[in-house]
């Protein structure tokens, strides 16, 4: 359940850049490939924030599907797994996308 | 809550340095603090009782574009420079819990004939067992408790380096929480990643936790002398850690025998050669001898 964790360290970085101001909501990215459970997060959030400056605040998640690029083929193409794997069948492949966890915006009131 | 300062303790993490080996005393507590100040007060800054107005009219936007790792990336950054300055080689043990880690570490500690210290940050959620283990086999450990946590982070090993005060050359263990999910994604500051698997576990596991062989520099099979007795797929197994990660060596040993570790040891002793920290190693040999 490392999405405590998680969630516990979006806290701690919006508090120390935003401090006592008062935060309505949250905007995260989320890559599919991150390792990071969206819906874990979600039931996290609740009582991460609770008694913070986010407490009552709306969690949004943005969930970029796996991408990569493979250098036999030159071929992009969607990632479902972390498999590195193309459909041509090769395994010399480099992910664009989908490992990212990112903090993206908050709404301050 | 901390006995020093009775600042709080969220996660509940204790940091314990056991004595030398051959002392026959009970760990230090350290109550799991890193070392600050505490000539401050820590009290809050504002008051969680004032009005929240969370309707307010006009909500502002404020674009972070932060990496939500990055608090944990940046003191792993630290500690990796701690101990690059102290000669220390850390390697990163993880696997699921009762694959081997401890008798491999046990058993390391006592094959490794090179004269290198070796040293071991234990962690477990609970008790200091494994670490009383390794303190028996004879080498300094600090044994770090998570308490509800599941994985060890930047900050618990670096409170557990300045107990620990590990000697220049050191080939440093960190002996992961048992978890075959969360500690792939929390880099601690070592120089290589070690994942662990036993046959008694099947060999399905590298496609059911991609994350923790998609980061693995070196994939141990533990309990090969139990083949026999279990249906694990070494062929399977292997190929399918190559899908998720192409420049892992996977390496097969039985931890409990001396002979089939002697490929470990020459891939730890080859890590640590190539890790430019032997130099300083040998300046200590040399001028101790």
């Amino acid at each position: 359940m490392h999405e405590l964790a998680v969630i516990q360290g979006v806290v701690e970085q919006v508090t120390e850049r935003l401090g006592d101001t008062r935060v309505t909501a949250i905007h995260l990215t989320i890559g599919k490939l991150s390792g990071v459970v969206p819906d874990a997060l979600r039931f996290c959030f609740e009582l991460a924030v609770a008694d913070t400056t986010m407490d009552g605040a709306i969690l949004e998640i943005d969930e970029p599907e796996g991408r990569a690029s493979c250098r036999s083929c030159r071929r992009d193409f969607v990632l479902q797994h972390p498999i590195l794997l193309c459909p041509c069948g090769s395994a010399d492949v480099s992910v664009i996308s989908g490992r990212e966890m990112l903090i993206r915006s908050v709404k301050v009131a | 809550m901390c006995a020093t300062c009775g600042c709080g303790d969220e996660a509940g993490t204790r940091v314990t340095l056991l004595p030398d080996p051959g002392v026959a005393e009970h760990g230090h507590h350290l109550d799991g603090h890193p070392p600050h100040e505490h000539d401050h007060e820590h009290d809050h800054r504002h008051d969680h009782r004032h009005e929240h107005k969370a309707e307010a009219k006009t909500d502002r936007t404020i674009v972070l574009e932060q990496q939500i790792l990055a608090k944990n990336a940046s003191l792993a950054d630290r500690n990796r420079q701690w101990l690059a300055d102290r000669g220390v080689f850390a390697v990163n043990l993880m696997s699921s819990p009762g694959s081997g880690k401890t008798t491999l570490l046990e058993r390391t500690i006592a094959t490794m004939r090179r004269p290198t210290p070796i040293a071991v940050i234990e962690g477990d959620q609970e008790t200091p067992l494994d670490a009383e283990r390794i303190r028996t086999a004879g080498c300094p450990v600090v044994q770090i408790n998570t308490g509800a946590g599941c994985h060890l982070d930047a900050d618990m090993v670096m409170r557990a380096l300045l107990a620990l005060n590990p000697q220049r050359g050191t080939l440093l263990f960190i002996e992961n929480v048992g978890n075959l999910v969360c500690p792939a994604l929390f880099d601690l500051g070592e120089a290589t990643r070690v994942v662990l698997a036993s046959v008694t576990e099947g060999s399905d596991k590298p496609l059911k936790y991609p994350h923790m062989f998609a980061a693995a520099d070196l994939v141990l099979i533990n309990k090969m002398d139990l083949l026999p007795y279990v249906d694990f797929d070494v062929h399977r197994f292997s190929a399918d850690v190559h899908r998720l990660n192409g420049r892992t060596e996977i390496l097969k040993i039985i931890a409990t025998a001396n002979d089939s570790l002697i490929h470990w040891v020459e891939w730890l002793t080859l890590a640590l050669d190539r890790s430019g920290f032997v130099d300083d190693h040998l300046d200590r040999v040399h001028s101790s001898g």
